[in-house]
C-alpha cells in the first residue's frame, strides 16, 4: 500500500529526530508570517495553525477517481446555480422544494437572469471531503462562495520539500507548486466581454484584519496581481478602475475574498465600508467578472447541500462518482421524527453557518446539552440538518506522546475556467489533533498536513 | 391616456463631492396596461448613462460622478399610453416567480399587531375581498401624514404610530398579505393625480399581490384603490429597500440640499 513509505520512513526515523523536525517546521512558519486569526476567542487573535509533518498519503488511482467525482460534482453545482437564476428547472420538475431555493436568504435574487461571463459562477470551489471507509470518499459539504485555505496547502509542501528533501528525492510526489498559476489562467479564461485586450486581474481583500488577509497577499504575490481593498478601486460609468500613481488602470477580473453582503454598498449592505460603491452594476454590464460570482452561497447552503446527488442526475444524466453523507432534513417531518429519536447518536448543525460553531456532536454531548438541542430543532426544524457520526479514516499524527491516529479531512480546490476544470493533485488536510475529535476546523483546534499524490 | 412625465432632482452640497455614484430605476417597461412612446433618464453631468436590467426586471441607469461637483441634476422625461385594466398586470416581464415574494424582510416583517390586523379580514371569502378588505383596513389604520416616518421605517413601526406616507401604506400591505400567504411586493412610480398635484404626490408607492386565476394585481392602499391608468410602474421590489427608484453612495460633504420637481400630465393639457 501507498502508506509503505510513510511506515518505513517513520521506522526508520527516530521519534525525537522528527520533534527536531517539528519545531524546524514550526519555525519556517513564524518566519514566512503563515498566520490565522480565530473568531470569538479572546488574546491573542494571530496565530500559527499546528503543522503536522506526517504527510497524508493519496495513489494515484484514488486521486484519479476523486479528480473525476469532484469534476462531475462541480459541474453539477455550477449548472444548478445557472439554473436557479434562469428558469429553475430543477424545482419546476420537483427535484427541490422551491421554497428551500426561493425563500433562502443566500439565494441573491440580483442575479435573476444574468449569465456571467463563459457561464461560469464558481470559479474556485474547495470540497470537503472524508474518508469514511476502504472504498470511498463522500463529501461533508461544498464551499461556493470564498473558500480559504489553500495557501496552506502550498506552504505545507514548501516546508516539507525544505525539512524533507531526500523524501521527495525518492519518490514521485505531485507537484501543487503551480496552483497559481493555475488560478490566474483560470481568471484570464473568464475576462468579461467588454474586455478586448489582455485581461487586468486584481484580488479583492476585505483589509489586514481579515482572518485569512496572509491567504489573500500570499496569492496576489504569487499571481503578480494587485492586492487592492474596496477604497482602491472605483466605478465609472459602469466600469472599474483602481487607482495608481500614474493615474486610474481598468480592472477587468477581481478574485474577490469578501462576501457578497459587503461587495457593493450601492447593491447589498449600505453600511460596507470595506466594498466598492457600483461594484455589482459594472458585474451586470458585462464590464468586469467577479470570481466567484455573486449569489453562488445558493449551492452551499447546507439545506441545499442534500440535493447535490439528485443535481448530478438532473443535469448531467450521470450517477454521482463522489456520494454525500447520509442526511436528514429536519424541516421534513419524518427525519425530524428520527433524529430527535435518535440525537444521541447522530451530528446536527445548522442549515446556515459555517465554522462548526452552531452543531451538536450527539456521542460527546451531555443530557442538558441533548435536551437544549432537542427544544431547538422543534422549534426551528428548518433550521438544522443531522449526519450520522461518521467513522472517519484517521492518518498517523506526530502528536506530544508519540506518532498515534488522528481523524482526517481533506479540501480539495475545484479551479473552473471557461474552457476546463482544473484541480492540483491533493489539497489541503486538516487533522483533528486532540485525540478522539472529529472536528478539523482550524478554528477548533485543528491542524493540517501536507497531502501527497504519488504518481505512477 | 397618454401621459407626460417629467421629473427633474438637483443635489446641491455646500461643500465639495468627490464622487456620487447612483442607481436610477426611474424607466417604465411596456406591458399589456402600458406601452411607453419614449422615455430618456440623463444627467447634466456628461454622456448618456449605461443602463442594464437588473434581477427584478427593473431597467437601472447608473450614474456616475468622479469629480468633485456641488451640484448634479437628473432629468426624466418620457411619454406612455395607459389603459384602465383595473388593477390587473398582464404581459409583464416576470422574472421571477411569485413565491419569490413571500419572503420576509426586515422592512416588511409582520409583528403580532400586523398579525393580528391581517387576522380581522380573513373572514372574507375569496382572496380578492379579502385584499380589498386589507386596502382600506391599511388606511384606517395608518393616517396621510408627512414627516411622521422616514425611509427606514417598518411596516410594523408605521402601524404603530398610525400615520405614515404611501411608502409605509405599501409596507404595511405587503406585510399583511405576506403573512396571510400571499405573493405581495412593492411598486415604485410615477402618478397621474389630474390636477397640478405636489410633486410628492407625482412620485408614488403601492404595493402589488398575486391573487389565484387574476395574476399581479396593484393596490394603492394610500388612495384605496386598485392602480388604474393613472399609474406608472418603474420599480418592482421585495421593499422601498430593493425597489428604490434612487439609491446611491457619495465620497465627501454630508450637507445636501435637494430640490425635486416632478410633473404627470395628460398630453395635450401640458401647462
Amino acid at each position: 500500500m501507498h502508506y509503505e513509505i510513510i511506515r518505513r520512513w517513520l521506522d526508520e526515523t527516530p521519534t525525537t529526530a522528527l520533534s527536531v523536525k517539528r519545531r524546524e517546521a514550526e519555525f519556517l512558519f513564524r518566519r514566512t508570517g503563515v498566520t490565522f486569526s480565530v473568531y470569538a476567542e479572546g488574546g491573542d487573535r494571530e496565530r500559527l495553525i499546528p503543522f503536522d509533518i506526517i504527510p497524508r498519503v493519496l495513489d494515484f488511482a484514488e486521486w484519479q477517481q476523486l479528480s473525476r467525482g469532484l469534476k462531475q460534482r462541480v459541474r453539477a453545482i455550477n449548472e444548478f446555480i445557472r439554473d436557479v437564476y434562469h428558469s429553475r428547472q430543477i424545482l419546476r420538475a420537483g427535484h427541490i422544494p422551491p421554497e428551500l431555493v426561493l425563500h433562502n436568504e443566500a439565494f441573491c435574487a440580483e442575479m435573476q437572469g444574468f449569465d456571467p461571463p463563459q457561464g461560469v459562477y464558481v470559479h474556485i470551489a474547495g470540497i470537503d471531503i472524508v474518508r469514511t471507509g476502504p472504498g470511498g470518499f463522500v463529501v461533508l459539504e461544498d464551499n461556493c462562495r470564498t473558500p480559504s485555505g489553500v495557501s496552506y496547502m502550498l506552504e505545507n509542501r514548501e516546508a516539507m520539500m525544505r525539512l524533507f528533501p531526500d523524501l521527495f528525492a525518492r519518490h514521485r510526489i505531485a507537484p501543487v507548486s503551480h496552483y497559481p498559476e493555475d488560478l490566474l489562467d483560470t481568471l484570464k479564461s473568464v475576462a468579461p466581454p467588454n474586455c478586448k485586450s489582455d485581461p487586468v486581474v486584481a484580488l479583492l481583500t476585505p483589509g489586514s484584519f481579515n482572518s485569512a488577509y496572509y491567504e489573500h497577499s500570499f496569492l496576489a504575490d504569487e499571481m503578480g496581481v494587485e492586492l487592492v481593498e474596496g477604497p482602491d478601486l472605483f466605478v465609472d460609468d459602469n466600469v472599474v478602475f483602481t487607482r495608481t500613481t500614474k493615474g486610474p488602470k481598468r480592472v477587468d477580473v477581481i478574485y474577490r475574498r469578501i462576501d457578497d453582503g459587503y461587495l457593493d454598498p450601492l447593491t447589498f449592505r449600505p453600511d460596507s465600508a470595506i466594498g466598492t460603491p457600483g461594484l455589482f452594476n459594472a458585474y451586470r454590464a458585462g464590464n468586469l467578472t467577479l470570481a466567484n460570482g455573486v449569489g453562488t452561497g445558493i449551492a452551499d447552503d447546507k439545506s441545499i447541500y442534500p440535493y447535490v446527488p439528485r443535481m448530478i442526475r438532473f443535469y448531467l444524466g450521470e450517477e454521482p462518482i463522489l456520494e454525500n453523507v447520509q442526511t436528514w432534513c429536519c424541516w421534513d417531518g419524518d427525519d425530524l421524527a428520527y433524529v430527535l429519536d435518535r440525537l444521541p447518536e447522530l451530528v446536527v448543525k445548522e442549515a446556515r453557518g459555517s465554522g462548526g460553531y452552531g452543531m451538536l456532536i450527539g456521542p460527546q454531548a451531555t443530557k442538558t446539552e441533548l435536551a437544549d438541542f432537542a427544544a431547538r430543532l422543534r422549534a426551528r426544524p428548518g433550521d438544522y440538518i443531522a449526519q450520522p457520526t461518521l467513522a472517519l479514516s484517521t492518518c498517523p499524527t506526530l502528536v506530544d506522546a508519540g506518532i498515534a491516529p488522528r481523524h482526517v479531512d481533506l479540501r480539495p480546490f475545484v479551479l473552473s475556467g471557461g474552457k476546463e476544470i482544473r484541480i492540483v493533485p491533493g489539497g489541503l488536510t486538516r487533522v483533528a489533533l486532540r485525540e478522539g475529535s472529529l472536528v478539523v476546523n482550524s478554528s477548533q483546534g485543528g491542524g493540517t498536513k501536507d497531502t501527497w499524490v504519488l504518481e505512477g | 391616456m397618454r401621459l407626460i412625465v417629467r421629473h427633474r432632482t438637483t443635489y446641491s452640497y455646500a461643500s465639495p463631492v468627490f464622487a456620487a455614484i447612483q442607481t436610477l430605476r426611474l424607466t417604465p417597461r411596456s406591458y399589456e396596461a402600458l406601452a411607453v412612446h419614449r422615455w430618456s433618464v440623463r444627467s447634466d453631468q456628461r454622456r448618456p448613462l449605461p443602463s442594464f436590467t437588473d434581477g427584478f426586471g427593473n431597467i437601472t441607469h447608473c450614474h456616475s460622478v468622479v469629480q468633485a461637483h456641488t451640484e448634479a441634476t437628473i432629468f426624466v422625461e418620457g411619454e406612455v399610453e395607459t389603459t384602465n385594466t383595473f388593477g390587473i398586470v398582464r404581459g409583464a416581464t416576470e422574472p421571477l416567480p411569485p413565491m419569490f415574494y413571500l419572503r420576509r424582510t426586515p422592512l416588511t416583517e409582520a409583528d403580532e399587531a400586523i398579525q393580528a390586523m391581517a387576522g380581522e379580514i380573513v373572514s372574507e371569502r375569496s382572496p380578492l375581498k379579502r385584499l380589498h378588505a386589507l386596502l382600506n383596513l391599511v388606511r384606517e389604520r395608518v393616517d396621510y401624514r408627512i414627516g411622521a416616518t422616514d425611509p427606514s421605517t417598518t411596516a410594523a413601526q408605521a402601524l404603530a404610530e398610525g400615520a405614515g406616507v404611501c411608502q409605509d401604506h405599501a409596507h404595511l400591505f405587503i406585510a399583511a398579505a405576506r403573512h396571510l400567504g400571499v405573493p405581495a411586493r412593492y411598486l415604485g412610480g410615477y402618478l397621474w393625480t389630474g390636477v397640478e398635484s405636489q410633486d410628492y404626490q407625482a412620485s408614488h408607492a403601492w404595493a402589488e399581490a398575486f391573487v389565484p386565476d387574476l395574476g399581479w394585481v396593484g393596490f394603492d392602499a394610500a388612495n384605496r384603490i386598485c392602480t388604474t391608468e393613472a399609474y406608472i410602474r418603474t420599480s418592482i421590489g421585495l421593499d422601498y429597500w430593493s425597489a428604490s427608484p434612487v439609491r446611491g453612495v457619495r465620497r465627501g460633504a454630508a450637507d445636501e440640499t435637494l430640490a425635486v420637481r416632478v410633473q404627470v400630465e395628460q398630453a395635450g393639457q401640458e401647462q
